[in-house]
């Protein structure tokens, strides 16, 4: 009996894990190439998540049907961003990068609360509520839709960067900016479209995960560092990484709600976070050399 | 306190057979070679051939995977590159490397904090190594502020400033005009003949070189291939095939 | 040491120092209750700002976690006073302790297994979360609830407790100030210091010139971490409550580092600049911001003016503060 919990627990941690996934794609691919930590990370994702509310809100449009839009909209921002702002401080110290992110950040918070207020707000589907039955397994309808968006739009990702000239291009640039500037890469538009792609990645896991959570303005920075957690274990710039990293963040956290109390389980995700930092800062699918 | 470069009268290294491999790439291959205290020898070879990786190898910045350092008999092996300036080991890197928000009587002086714990004494020494170097007028100049032959010259000062036995100098002629380059030499020389510090430098300025040099080591492939005096290198077949073209005697 | 930094300070430089000195000393006599009160805040983040800045500014180590060390200081002060009655005045050597035992031990694990820059900072950011999270489930310290120190109607200051009128803390805030200054203009003139700038600027440069990276930076984080801690006595006897949920958290890591990043990474007077513009930026925000009754207009305009700073003047205020008022000695120099 316990035994089938446990694995119900596992299963819907590892479908959220998913999510978590796609959204640490978004931090993993702009540190990778464009070597930015993008602080304000949570707070883009949370304005996915309004942008999707909004959408459902106002025009009754399901929160995954909204997800190309939502995703398009945060592409321009984050395109945007890149090439008005974070290009500016690219030569600058880490800590300069990071307060400027930082204020994005602040923001970001900032609009969302002079538009929506500070509840807690969702949206009802109506499938909200139902339930697959596999065996034992006790599934979310909703989750499995979300888990099976979220390995959808990382499929597409994966695809875009090995088989695309302009996602090839991109990696180019990430693993050698002066080669890239060599040939004869426009490294500004290359580096602005991969901001955008984070940010659209961002976009979409917001509008996934707007079936599972409430939203409110100050969702963004416990999303921000659950990524940096994931992106640290998975390997920055590996994207399977980020997926597995995800997953791995998912199912253990899940089932450290359960067996520890449910507020202990982020102190969890730190202390795994520690630990790989100080084992294998590299991430378990990172490049080796740095 | 005037700046004589005071060195002890010792600094023989000896190394025995170290190798370093990278991945699947041999870049330094069981080579052994010894300077005498008080020797100039000169390490030369074509690019990748594994000179740099033999400096950061002495110098420990680098850790050997087969073999030993010895400075004066002592094994260097296991100490960090810290431990081993202390010991007698100054070095210069081949980019350079000052540090830019510091002056230049600052930068040397952190050298010179190797031997003392006093920050004037240290700083007085640091005036006296850079008025040595010719580097006199910019005392207070900050190194983004000068050119490069005197950037290369600030960084042959701050190594000199640790008060080494021996010198390690990683290609600090390169860039140099002719004129610079013999009065860098002149430096060594005279630094050589009155102190007995001795050095070990890269160098592809042959000019340098043979004005230099009593001993000539060459790498080629991560092999030392000869290890000789210079006129019976440059005459050496093997070392003629591989490396010096007829450009190097222009 | 101390007389060294004035010979090299130009004279206008030394006179404008001279001022903002005695307007602080009288200040508690001119101004009313509110505008004590920015200034102990202002006074409050220029502290704990040189304390951080030390570790990043002169070391080169960035760390975004120093709310933990505030955090450490204010909850082991208060708990040795709430639980055992111990004053603050001895309670203070054991914050001091906790802090630099955290900070080193951060040091240590960062230092020796090579994390640097971004993952360095990560590191500190865990340790703070991580803390934060602990603490929340130790109901012996409120737990989330808070710990909350007794508040009586005090009739005279009572220096040893920490217990009096805001005039008290002030001139206590300002003492601290006074005396990290002092400690880190000396510090940047002394071999430590040399060799610190020499590891921020380049540490593999600076490893080959003799200095000992490792001992070096843990002297900084050491130095640093206990200077916040004593930051955090101050902040919990002046506040008489503190909260896990808030205390820990990065962004109480950010609010100690705005100053000095505002002010200018690396100089003297830097952080305390940084304060006093930042500190009463905010006051007038909201006071201008009052009147619509809108949540998040104020942490707008506050987030739009750091982003302006950090891309118009990288370098900070005081370098530019500095040019500006010509306070640079005649010859070439700066700090």
């Amino acid at each position: 009996m316990s035994g089938g919990l446990y694995l119900n627990v596992a299963v819907s941690g590892l479908l959220t894990g998913l999510i978590y996934g796609l959204s640490a794609l978004g931090l993993s691919v702009i540190f990778g190439v464009i070597r930015i930590v993008n602080f304000a990370h949570g707070e883009m994702m949370v304005l996915g998540m309004f942008a999707t509310l909004v959408l459902f809100r106002a025009l009754g449009i399901d929160p995954l049907l909204s997800l190309p839009l939502v995703a398009a909209a945060l592409f321009a921002f984050g395109y945007l961003l890149q090439d008005l702002m974070v290009r500016r401080v690219a030569h600058l110290a880490d800590h300069m990068q990071f307060l400027l992110m930082a204020s994005v950040a602040v923001m970001l918070i900032s609009v969302c609360l002079m538009m929506f207020g500070p509840d807690a707000q969702n949206a009802q589907v109506s499938y909200g509520f139902d339930s697959f039955a596999i065996g034992p397994l006790l599934v979310d309808k909703v989750r499995v839709y979300a888990g099976i968006a979220a390995l959808i739009v990382s499929g597409l990702l994966f695809a875009f960067f090995h088989y695309t000239p302009t996602g090839k291009a991109i990696r180019a640039c990430g693993d050698n900016y002066t080669g890239a500037l060599v040939v004869g890469l426009n490294v500004r538009r290359l580096y602005a479209l991969t901001f955008g792609i984070g940010t659209a990645c961002l976009g979409a896991a917001g509008a996934i995960m707007l079936l599972l959570v409430d939203v409110h303005p100050y969702l963004g920075p416990s999303y921000t560092l659950l990524a940096f957690i994931i992106v640290i274990i998975g390997g920055m710039g590996s994207l399977p990484g980020a997926l597995l990293g995800g997953m791995l963040i998912g199912v253990s956290e899940a089932l450290a709600g359960v067996i520890l109390q449910p507020s202990l389980k982020s102190a969890f995700s730190f202390g795994l976070l520690i630990l790989v930092l100080l084992v294998r800062p590299q991430g378990l699918l990172g490049k080796v050399s740095r | 306190m005037s700046a004589s470069v005071a060195a002890g009268s010792a600094g023989a290294l000896t190394v025995r057979n170290i190798s370093k491999r990278f991945g699947g790439l041999v870049a330094v291959s069981e080579v052994s070679f010894s300077v005498a205290a008080g020797e100039i020898h000169a390490l030369i070879g074509p690019n990748g051939a594994g000179k740099t990786t033999t400096f950061n190898m002495i110098a420990g910045a680098q850790l050997p995977d087969t073999g030993d350092v010895l400075l004066d008999g002592v094994s260097l092996a296991g100490l960090r590159p810290d431990q081993i300036c202390r010991a007698g080991v100054g070095r210069t890197f081949q980019i350079v490397r000052p540090f830019n928000e510091l002056t230049l009587v600052e930068n040397v002086a952190v050298g010179a904090l190797a031997w003392t714990d006093d920050l004037a004494e240290a700083r007085d020494y640091a005036r006296g190594v850079l008025e040595l170097l010719g580097l006199g007028d910019k005392k207070e100049a900050r190194p983004s502020s000068i050119t490069l032959p005197d950037r290369k010259c600030l960084e042959v000062a701050r190594a000199l400033a640790t008060k080494p036995k021996l010198l390690l100098l990683d290609e600090v002629m390169a860039g140099l005009r002719p004129t610079e380059t013999d009065r860098m030499v002149a430096i060594f020389k005279k630094l050589n003949a009155d102190t007995g510090l001795t050095i070990l430098l890269i160098e592809h300025v042959m000019r340098a070189v043979m004005a230099l040099s009593h001993r000539v080591l060459v790498l080629n492939y991560g092999r030392l291939i000869a290890d000789g005096k210079p006129e019976e290198v440059t005459r050496d077949p093997e070392v003629l095939a591989c490396y010096l073209g007829a450009e190097a005697f222009d | 040491m101390i007389a060294r930094v004035i010979e090299s300070a130009s004279p206008r430089a030394l006179a404008l120092l001279a001022v903002v000195t005695a307007a602080l000393l009288i200040a508690p006599y001119l101004v009313d209750s509110y505008v004590l009160s920015v200034l102990i805040i202002v006074l409050y983040f220029a502290y704990v700002g040189q304390a951080w800045n030390l570790m990043l500014g002169f070391a080169g180590q960035l760390s975004l976690g120093h709310a933990l060390f505030v955090s450490l200081g204010a909850y082991t002060s208060a708990a040795l006073f709430i639980k055992f009655g111990v004053p603050p005045v001895i309670g203070i050597f054991a914050a001091i302790a906790m802090a630099v035992v955290a900070g080193c031990l951060i040091g240590y694990l960062g230092f020796r297994f090579s994390i640097r820059g971004v993952y360095f900072a990560l590191l500190t950011i865990a340790f703070a979360e991580f803390t934060g999270i602990i603490v929340d489930h130790i109901s012996w310290l409120g737990a989330s609830s808070g710990l909350f120190l007794p508040v009586k109607n005090q009739q005279s200051n009572d220096l040893l407790n920490l217990r009096g009128s805001p005039t008290m803390f002030y001139y206590v805030i300002l003492a601290l100030t006074g005396f990290a200054f002092a400690l880190c203009s000396w510090l940047l003139n002394s071999k430590l210091g040399l060799y610190w700038q020499a590891i921020r600027e380049d540490q593999e440069a600076a490893e080959a010139s003799g200095v000992p990276l490792f001992r070096y930076k843990m002297i900084a984080v050491a130095i640093s971490s206990g200077l916040t801690g004593i930051g955090g006595v101050w902040y919990a006897f002046y506040y008489n409550n503190l909260f896990p949920e808030t205390m820990f958290k990065t962004s109480q890591s950010v609010e100690i580092i705005l100053g000095s990043v505002v002010g200018g990474v690396g100089t003297l007077f830097g952080p305390i600049l940084g304060a006093f513009v930042l500190t009463p930026l905010g006051e007038i925000l909201t006071a201008a911001t009052d009147g619509m009754h809108l949540d998040g207009v104020k942490s707008f305009f506050w987030g739009f003016c750091v982003a302006a700073i950090v891309l118009f003047r990288p370098q900070g205020l005081w370098p530019w503060i500095y040019d500006v008022l010509g306070l640079a000695p005649k010859k070439e120099g700066k700090r």
